[in-house]
C-alpha cells in the first residue's frame, strides 16, 4: 500500500472527458455525473459531440467531449473553464487544451500518444515531449496498457478489451475526486446483465483505475467537494429532454386528457419522442410520422379529437411545420409544438446549442398567426413549461410553441422530484351542450368551444378558409376579417394576465440590469453574482414567456439606466422588445453554438459599465 | 370471402347528412355526382351514429366538400388532410374517418402522406375525384394529366408522365383499391359502400369531370355510344367480358392482359381472366392499374384488390393495452423519480 495521500477540499471543480466518439466519453461524463449527483454535490453538464456517429478515429473533429461542473454550493453553469482534462488521444487533447484553466490538470492515455495519432491530430512534434504543455499539472498515464493488464484473465477480445478503457479513466477520477464506485458498479450489472463478461470486465477496469490512482506515486494529492446545501427532499438527475417528456406526460395526467405525440426523427429533439413512446401504459400515443409535416399535421387532427396533441422538433423541423401552425391558428386548436433550437441556418450544427429561433417561433408564419412562445431555462424547468405550455394551449385554445436549446436539452442538473399533487392541474372543458353553440362563440378568455367529433348535435366544419365570427362558417367579408385578425391577436395578448410577472433579481431599479430568455439563465445568473461581488450594482430578470411578454415588462426596463441582453443570436429578443418598448437594449452576441461563458458575461457587464465599477 | 353488402339498420336519414351551405361547384361538375352519393349510402352502411363520421380534406375543388355534408368536418391545407385524418383516427379509433381529396392534393403536394397512410393500413376510406387537372387555380395540368397535354402551364404540351393512382395505391400496400366513375351512379354508390364497410386503408378513385377546365376527360366512358366497349366492369368471380354486345374478353397471357374476340369462335368464356378481388398478391392488381395505359385495352372499374391485415389503429391501441398489462397502468409518481434518486436531508 502506498503512502496516505493527502486530501484537499476544493468548492467547485469543472472536469471534461474527451476522446475519439467511439470512446464512450458520453457515457463516462453521464456516469461521473450521475455518481456526483449522488454523494450531493449540485451539478451542471454540457455534452459536446460530432454531428457524425463514427468521425474518422484519431481526428480533431471525431472529438467527443462530456463537461461537468460540481460544486458544494449553488451552480448554474457547466463551468467556463475545465480544471481538468482527461484526454483519451492527442486529437482530444489539441482540441480541448487551448480551453484549460492555466495550471489546470491533465490526464492523458500516453500510450495513444504514437506516430500515427500524433498526425491525425495535427502534432508536428509529441507535445508530451516539448513545451506544449509547460504550466499545466500533467499526468501521463498509459491508460491503454494498463487497462489491458487488468484484464488479461478475461477471454476478451483484443477490441472488447479497448473498449474497456473508459471504464478505466472513470475509476481513476473516482478516485481523485474521492468519490465512490459502487454505483457505477451497479450500473454496469444492470446494463450487461445478459453479458456476465462485459459486467466483469468493465468492473476490473473501473476498479484498476481507481487503484491505479492509489498506489502510483505520480499522484500525491486527492480533492473533495462537499455536498452542496440543497433544499430538503428526493433529488434525481435530469436533463431537459427528459424533463420536457415528464412535463407533457405530467400535463396528460393532471387535465385528464390522453397524450398524442406526432413527431419525426431530429437531433436533438428525437429523445422526447423516444422517452414518450416508453410511457405507453399511461395510454400516451406516439406517431413516428412520414414527416415534420405530418407529424404536426396529425397532431393537429388528434387536438380536433381532443388529445392533448404535441409535436416535438428542432428548427428546420419547425419551418416545415409553418404552414400547419397558421391552420392550428386559423382552426384555434389547442397544441403544443416543442422546438429543441440548434445551431443554424438550414442543417446548421446539428448538435449544437443557440437562440436564433426565437423570431421563427414569435412571428414567422404567413400572415398575421399569432401564437403563444414560451422558453424554459434550465433543464429541469423543461418540465414545469411543458405543463405550463399545455395549460395555456387547452385554455385559450391556441396553439404554444415551447423553446427549449440544445444544451438545456442534453445538459442535466440535479431536480427535486415533486409531488404529483403539487402539480398544476389542467381544467378541460369540452362543448357538449347543443343549446347556444356555434363553433366561435367565445368565452372570457376570447377561447372557442372544444366540440369534439363523437358530440352528438354538434356536427360542425372547420378549416383554413377565414371565419364568420361566431358562427364559424367560411367568410369573406373585409370587417369580418379585420374584426377576426385583432381577436386572434387580442386572445394571445390576454394571456398576459395569466403568467407570472417579470421578476427582477436584485435592486429593482438602478445602473444596469441584464435581461436573457431560455437557456442563457445559468450562465447570466452566475456572470451577474459574480459582478456583484466585484462591487458592480447589477439586477437580472429572465424571460420564460417571450410571447405574450410579461405585463410588467416595459416598466421594469424603463426603471434601469442600461439593459444587457446577452442571445445566442444576432440580437432577436432585442428586437423584439426595442419596437415593443421602445427601449435601448444594449446587445452582446456570441454565436458559437455553446453556452455562454460566465466570464464572457462578466466581462461585458464590466465594458458596459465603463471600468467605473458603479462605485 | 365476404363480399355482400350488409344492408344496416340507419341511425341517420340522407336528409341529416345535408349541411346548410349553398353548395359552390360550377354547374356540370362531376363532385355533386360524388356528394349525392355518399349522402345515398351512408345511412345504408354506417351503423355508428352521425356524430362518429369526420370528413377532412386538403386543398382544392373536391376538398369543399366536408362543408356540404352535416357531418364533423375539417377542411385543412394542400395536401395534408391524410395526415390531419390519422392523428384524428388515432385520437378516436371508434370515430368513422373519410378523406376527400383530388389528384393535385393527394397525388403532388401529398403524395407522401398518401403512400404512408397506405403502407400503415390505416383505417381512413380515401376518396380521390380525380379530374386530371387543377381546377380551383384554373387549368393548371395536374400529376394525372395525360402527357402532351395542353393547359395554361403547358402550353406546348406536358413533358410529364402521370401518375397511375391505382398502381400507387397498390404499391403502397393499400388493403382496398378500387374505380369508379361519377357519372355510373349505380356503380359509384356500390364502390363507395364497399370501401366504407372495409376496414384498413380504402383508396377509391373517381373519375371525376371537370365541366369547365377538363370536360369530357371521361366522356370515352360515360358516353352511351362508346362506353360499352371501353369500360370493363370487374366482377368477382366472374370472366373479364366487356363491349356493347359482350363480345370482348379479357385474356392473360403469361404477364400480359389481351384482348379477344368471343364471336369468332377461336376464344370462349372460359380461356378468359377470372377476376379475383381477393387475390393476397397484388400483382393482377398491378396488371389491372395498367390498363389505362396500353391502347386498345378497356379501363377497369370495380374492386381491383381487397386484402384483409391489422390496422394501424388497432396495433395502437392493442399495444397500449398490452404495455399496460405488463407493466401496469402507469405510475407518474415513480416515472418521476426515476431509476437513481437520493435524498437531502
Ligand atoms: S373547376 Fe372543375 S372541378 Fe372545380 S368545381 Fe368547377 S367543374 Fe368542378
Amino acid at each position: 500500500m502506498a503512502k496516505k495521500k493527502e486530501i484537499q477540499q476544493l468548492n467547485e471543480v469543472t472536469v471534461r472527458f474527451a476522446g475519439d466518439s467511439g470512446d464512450g466519453m458520453q457515457l463516462t461524463g453521464s456516469q461521473f455525473s450521475n455518481t456526483t449527483a449522488f454523494v450531493g454535490n449540485d451539478l451542471n453538464t454540457l455534452p459536446d459531440y460530432p454531428a457524425e456517429i463514427r468521425a474518422p478515429i484519431g481526428t480533431v473533429y471525431g472529438v467527443s467531449g462530456f463537461q461537468l461542473h460540481f460544486s458544494s454550493e449553488d451552480i448554474h453553469t457547466p463551468g467556463d473553464s475545465p480544471d481538468v482534462l482527461v484526454a483519451m488521444n492527442p486529437a482530444a487533447l489539441k482540441k480541448n487544451l487551448s480551453e484549460v484553466k492555466k495550471n489546470g490538470i491533465l490526464i492523458l492515455n500516453s500510450d495513444t500518444f504514437d506516430l500515427k495519432n500524433l498526425k491525425l491530430a495535427g502534432y508536428p512534434t509529441n507535445p508530451l515531449d516539448d513545451d506544449t504543455l509547460e504550466g499545466y499539472t500533467v499526468f501521463k498515464v498509459p491508460i491503454s496498457k494498463l487497462t489491458e493488464k487488468a484484464l488479461e484473465d478475461t477471454k476478451l477480445s483484443n477490441k472488447d478489451v479497448a473498449r474497456c478503457k473508459n471504464f478505466f479513466a472513470l475509476g481513476l477520477m473516482y478516485w481523485l475526486y474521492n468519490r465512490p464506485i459502487d454505483n457505477t458498479i451497479k450500473w454496469i450489472e444492470e446494463k450487461f446483465k445478459k453479458k456476465p463478461e462485459y459486467v466483469e470486465a468493465n468492473t476490473l477496469a473501473l476498479r484498476a483505475g481507481y487503484n491505479y490512482g492509489d498506489i502510483t506515486e505520480a499522484f500525491t494529492t486527492r480533492y473533495s467537494v462537499e455536498p452542496a446545501k440543497l433544499p430538503k427532499g428526493t433529488y434525481r438527475n435530469i436533463s431537459g429532454n427528459e424533463a420536457t417528456a415528464l412535463g407533457f406526460l405530467a400535463a396528460s395526467v393532471r387535465s385528464g386528457l390522453p397524450l398524442y405525440l406526432g413527431s419525426y426523427p431530429i437531433t436533438p429533439a428525437s429523445e422526447i419522442l423516444q422517452y414518450l413512446s416508453s410511457y405507453k401504459n399511461f395510454g400516451v400515443k406516439t406517431f413516428q410520422a412520414e414527416d415534420e409535416i405530418a407529424g404536426i399535421v396529425s397532431a393537429i387532427g388528434a387536438s380536433y379529437a381532443g388529445n392533448l396533441a404535441i409535436t416535438s422538433t428542432s428548427g428546420p423541423g419547425l419551418a416545415l411545420k409553418t404552414e400547419a401552425l397558421g391552420l392550428a391558428v386559423m382552426t384555434e386548436l389547442p397544441l403544443v409544438v416543442i422546438d429543441v433550437q440548434r445551431g443554424g441556418p438550414s442543417t446548421g450544427l446539428p448538435t449544437k446549442t443557440e437562440q436564433a429561433d426565437l423570431l421563427q417561433a414569435v412571428v414567422g408564419r404567413n400572415g398575421e398567426a399569432p401564437v403563444a412562445v414560451l422558453a424554459a431555462k434550465t433543464p429541469r424547468d423543461c418540465f414545469y413549461m411543458a405543463i405550463e405550455a399545455s395549460r395555456i394551449a387547452i385554455k385559450y385554445m391556441t396553439p404554444v410553441i415551447l423553446l427549449t436549446d440544445g444544451y438545456i436539452a442534453n445538459g442535466t442538473e440535479p431536480w427535486r422530484v415533486p409531488s404529483v399533487d403539487s402539480l398544476p392541474k389542467i381544467d378541460v372543458k369540452f362543448r357538449k351542450e347543443k343549446e347556444g353553440f356555434y363553433p366561435y362563440l367565445r368565452d372570457e378568455f376570447l377561447a372557442r368551444p372544444w366540440a369534439i367529433p363523437g358530440t352528438p348535435d354538434l356536427e360542425h366544419r372547420i378549416g383554413g378558409l377565414e371565419k364568420a365570427d361566431i358562427y364559424g362558417t367560411v367568410n369573406y367579408d373585409p370587417d369580418n376579417h379585420n374584426k377576426m385578425i385583432h381577436l386572434r391577436a387580442e386572445k394571445i395578448k390576454n394571456i398576459e394576465n395569466d403568467i407570472p410577472l417579470l421578476e427582477v433579481d436584485g435592486e429593482q431599479e438602478g445602473e444596469l440590469l441584464v435581461i436573457g430568455w431560455g437557456g442563457t439563465y445559468g450562465a447570466i445568473k452566475e456572470a451577474v453574482a459574480k459582478a456583484r461581488t466585484l462591487g458592480y450594482k447589477v439586477s437580472q430578470a429572465h424571460f420564460q414567456y417571450v410571447s405574450p411578454f410579461p405585463k410588467n415588462t416595459g416598466e421594469v426596463l424603463k426603471k434601469f439606466k442600461k439593459v444587457l441582453l446577452p442571445e445566442i443570436n444576432l440580437g432577436q429578443l432585442a428586437k423584439l422588445l426595442r419596437s415593443e418598448y421602445l427601449v435601448d437594449i444594449i446587445q452582446f452576441n456570441v454565436v458559437r453554438g455553446l453556452p455562454f461563458k460566465v466570464s464572457d458575461i462578466t466581462e461585458k457587464i464590466k465594458e458596459v459599465y465603463g471600468g467605473k465599477n458603479g462605485k | 370471402m365476404e363480399n355482400k353488402i350488409e344492408i344496416k339498420t340507419a341511425k341517420f336519414t340522407v336528409k341529416d347528412l345535408m349541411s346548410d351551405q349553398d353548395v359552390r361547384w360550377c354547374p356540370g361538375c362531376g363532385d355533386y355526382s360524388i356528394l349525392a352519393q355518399v349522402q345515398r349510402t351512408f345511412p345504408e352502411i354506417i351503423d355508428s351514429p352521425k356524430e362518429d363520421i369526420v370528413w377532412i380534406s386538403g386543398i382544392g375543388c373536391s376538398s369543399r366538400f366536408p362543408y356540404y355534408m352535416d357531418t364533423y368536418g375539417f377542411h385543412s391545407i394542400h395536401g395534408r388532410a391524410p395526415a390531419l385524418a390519422t392523428g384524428t383516427k388515432l385520437a378516436n379509433p371508434k370515430l368513422n374517418v373519410w378523406v376527400a381529396t383530388g389528384d393535385g392534393d393527394l397525388l403532388s403536394i401529398g403524395g407522401n402522406h398518401f403512400i404512408h397512410a397506405c403502407r400503415r393500413n390505416i383505417d381512413l376510406k380515401i376518396i380521390l375525384f380525380n379530374n386530371r387537372i387543377y381546377g380551383l387555380t384554373k387549368g393548371q395540368y395536374s400529376p394525372t394529366s395525360e402527357k402532351g397535354k395542353v393547359t395554361k402551364t403547358t402550353p406546348y404540351g406536358s413533358i410529364d408522365y402521370p401518375f397511375n393512382p391505382t398502381m400507387l395505391a397498390t404499391g403502397s400496400e393499400a388493403t382496398f383499391v378500387a374505380r369508379s366513375i361519377d357519372r355510373n351512379t349505380k356503380h359509384l354508390q356500390e364502390m363507395i359502400k364497399r370501401a366504407g364497410l372495409h376496414k384498413g386503408t380504402a383508396f377509391l378513385e373517381v373519375y371525376q369531370n371537370c365541366s369547365i377546365f377538363n370536360d369530357g376527360a371521361f366522356a370515352l366512358l360515360t358516353d352511351k355510344e362508346t362506353k360499352d366497349d371501353n369500360v370493363l366492369v370487374l366482377e368477382h368471380g366472374k370472366p373479364m367480358i366487356f363491349g356493347k354486345n359482350a363480345d370482348k374478353g379479357i385474356k392473360l397471357d403469361g404477364f400480359t392482359p389481351r384482348v379477344v374476340d368471343l364471336t369468332s369462335g377461336q376464344y370462349s368464356k372460359d380461356d378468359l381472366w377470372i377476376h379475383d378481388e381477393f387475390d393476397e398478391s397484388p400483382v393482377r392488381a398491378t396488371i389491372l392499374s395498367t390498363f389505362t395505359e396500353v391502347p386498345g385495352l378497356p379501363t377497369p372499374i370495380g374492386v381491383f384488390r381487397q386484402v384483409f391485415k391489422p390496422t394501424y389503429d388497432e396495433g395502437m391501441v392493442a399495444q397500449i393495452e398490452d404495455v399496460k398489462k405488463k407493466k401496469g397502468e402507469g405510475d407518474l409518481a415513480k416515472v418521476l423519480l426515476g431509476a437513481n434518486t437520493w435524498e437531502v436531508n
